[in-house]
């Protein structure tokens, strides 16, 4: 894992003198809400429904034991007992007290994690692949690349005050785990014919009001320049983004409204200037970076063989692990899902158990993935049932991923100052209506993504089934949309028809699934049968 | 009913007007007719309370109901994590929420 330098250290440290400072002079009035609110959002502090709610960014989603002691630490100390972890790959705080949270941020310095950046118009957390460095299918390491973006974006003077939020994604297999394509910038890490490492481009994606599946900018981009193409990138961004109109103001409105080709062209002419300004790091600054993400000492002896005697554990295994690179290892999903639950919180004591899982079982590492679970990336396969009973006792081996009650769900009405409905009681009744592992696990992969309103941080632009919550006439209403996928086979969900009731959209679903199950074809996933057989069927089955 | 309601800036915990100060409970909170602007501009200049504003609500019994949900959900708390709501005296006048 990557470890602060001095200059990390030093900045994160000012930062926190600085902003407990602005925080003291919004208290004792020297501040007015309207000059204050700018510099609390630059620092990830939002006013919500019931407080003030803290953004914590966890880079690439890449976390170690110490610092999710932390943050249940923080979830104790100045919460309420729990966190939310996001879509971005981020935790959030709900409960939070303004006059507490320079003392948050002097915590999260300590164990080197901030929370700059994680609002406002500036380059955010660059999100990547929870599987990274462990994935029997990578190429490479994704994260020394987005660690690299994260030392390139963080206070970049030019690009601070962007015409909106800019959002990158880094991957480096074929499988995208990231939704990658459905970011500002999306990258992936390939190798050309020669052999050498390189990134396909991927710009103007994203979710919200205008959903977009990001165009192939550059088909090959060569490992040295990454810095200097994508500083190209975001000049013409900003350079020409509409700063006239918020609604219009992503990158995705621009390369929409110029066109794939036109954007690439501006984007080489720029670059050609660009790369002169010596903007790329010494082939020596990477390698430092590298470094710290190499692969731990794995045991080489270490067994494949498991005893699956306990059907229970089995039925985990099956659902919750995956492929590691490495003989005699895995993958361990934990399902921050269980039936009836929150999708993404997790409590104190959760946190903390997970985090001596991870130091003990898992050469201290953890994952956040955008799907709100959490994953211990490498584990001997020998440790798999010590570390399932462990989870079991804590409700935390819940067997779904990937399955229909593996819900994302944003907070919705429930905490959002922005919501137009409720999303987490939406997504409890879907979860409790298909309780059944049995009927869950026959109905296969279906990712079912709710959002509280049009900004979409619960994805449903890209799920399977995808569910938004509008408000009609101050009722909340739901509209149901089928065939997104935030995966390589990337595509945005389109509406079915007229919305339902929070009651109707539950049912809704459960008549979605019975027409796939009616018509699908031997190892068909619901986004296939629906793919192949069209909107009709489904729409005859809901509406009737 | 117009009420007044924001959060309280030192804490962020949502407010509600009483014509004296700023409670917890919506039930205490008061009609202000007319006078919000004046009342908003004194309380939040004097820092009382952040982020506030007025809404429309219902006096029903010896409850304020405010007719927005997002508002009723402001006044109880998350609606999925009843423990962290605030009591009511009454367990079912949370029904109204919804
Ligand atoms: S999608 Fe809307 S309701 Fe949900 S968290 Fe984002 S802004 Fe809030």
């Amino acid at each position: 894992m990557y470890r602060y330098d001095d200059f990390d250290h030093g900045m994160v440290a000012a930062r926190v003198d600085e902003f407990r400072e602005q925080v003291e002079r919004r208290l004792s009035g020297a501040l007015t809400e309207d000059q204050f609110k700018p510099l609390r959002l630059m620092n990830g502090l939002y006013l919500q429904l019931h407080a003030y709610m803290y953004r914590i960014a966890v880079p690439y989603g890449t976390m170690s034991a110490r610092q999710l002691r932390k943050l249940a630490h923080i979830a104790r100390t100045y919460d309420r007992g729990y966190g939310h972890f996001t879509t971005r790959q981020n935790i959030q705080f709900n409960w939070i007290e303004l006059k507490n949270a320079p003392d948050i941020m002097a915590e999260l310095a300590s164990v080197e994690m901030h929370s700059i950046q994680t609002s406002g118009n500036c380059i955010r957390n660059t999100t990547s692949d929870q599987y990274a460095g462990a994935a029997a299918d990578e190429m490479t390491d994704p994260r020394p690349w987005a660690e690299l973006l994260r030392q390139w974006s963080t206070f970049h003077p030019e690009f601070s005050y962007l015409p909106r939020k800019f959002k990158v994604a880094v991957i480096a297999s074929a499988e995208d785990r990231a939704a990658m394509r459905l970011h500002d910038i999306g990258v992936e890490i390939v190798r050309n014919e020669a052999g050498e490492l390189g990134f396909k481009v991927f710009v103007g994606g994203g979710m919200g009001r205008t959903p977009m599946v990001a165009p192939l900018i550059r088909e090959f981009l060569p490992a040295a320049n990454f810095i200097s193409y994508l500083e190209a990138c975001l000049r013409v961004y900003n350079r020409y983004g509409r700063r006239d109109n918020m609604f219009k103001a992503r990158i995705k409105i621009l390369v929409h409204e110029i066109g794939a080709a036109e954007y690439a062209r501006q984007v080489e002419e720029e670059w050609a200037h660009v790369k002169t300004l010596g903007l790329d790091p010494p082939a020596e600054e990477f390698e430092r970076i590298a470094v710290q993400f190499a692969p731990p000492p794995l045991d080489p002896e270490a067994p494949d063989e498991l005893d699956l005697g306990d059907p229970d554990f089995r039925v985990w295994v099956d659902q919750n692990i995956v492929a590691h690179k490495a003989k005699g290892h895995a993958i361990v999903t934990i399902s921050l899902k269980p039936i009836g639950g929150i999708p993404g919180d997790c409590s104190a004591d959760q946190m903390d158990l997970i985090a001596d899982l991870a130091e003990r079982y898992s050469h201290d590492e953890l994952r956040v993935t955008h799907a709100q679970n959490l994953v211990l990336p490498h584990v001997a396969k020998r440790d798999l049932y010590t570390i399932w009973q462990a989870l079991d006792a804590a409700g935390l081996a819940t067997p779904n991923l990937d399955l229909i009650s593996d819900i994302i769900a944003c907070p919705g009405l429930d905490y959002c100052a922005l919501a137009n409905a409720r999303s987490i009681p939406v997504a409890q009744k879907i979860a409790e209506r298909f309780s059944s592992l049995e009927r869950q696990r026959d109905v296969g992969e279906l990712k079912l993504k709710i959002s509280g309103c049009i900004n979409a941080c619960g994805h449903h632009h890209a799920g399977h089934i995808g569910i938004l919550g509008v408000d009609k006439k101050g009722e909340e209403n739901y509209q149901l949309s089928f065939g997104g996928s935030g995966a390589e086979d990337a595509s945005v969900a389109k509406i079915i028809g007229p919305g339902f009731s929070e009651d109707g959209v539950v049912d809704a679903v459960e008549k979605a699934v019975e027409t796939y199950q009616a018509l699908r074809d031997p190892g068909e996933r619901f986004l296939d049968t629906y793919r192949r057989v069209g909107l009709q069927p489904f729409k005859e089955a809901i509406y009737g | 009913m117009r009420i007044l309601t924001g959060n309280d800036l030192v804490t962020g915990q949502v407010t509600w007007w009483t014509g004296e100060g700023w409670s917890l409970h919506v039930d205490e909170a008061t009609d202000v007719a007319d006078k919000a602007d004046a009342i908003l501009a004194v309380e939040q200049a004097a820092r009382r309370v952040n982020g506030a504003y007025a809404i429309d609500a219902t006096r029903e019994g010896g409850h304020v109901r405010p007719d927005h949900i997002k508002d009723r959900i402001r006044a109880i708390g998350p609606t999925v994590r009843p423990d962290l709501a605030l009591a009511p005296a009454d367990p079912a006048d949370r029904d109204w929420v919804i």
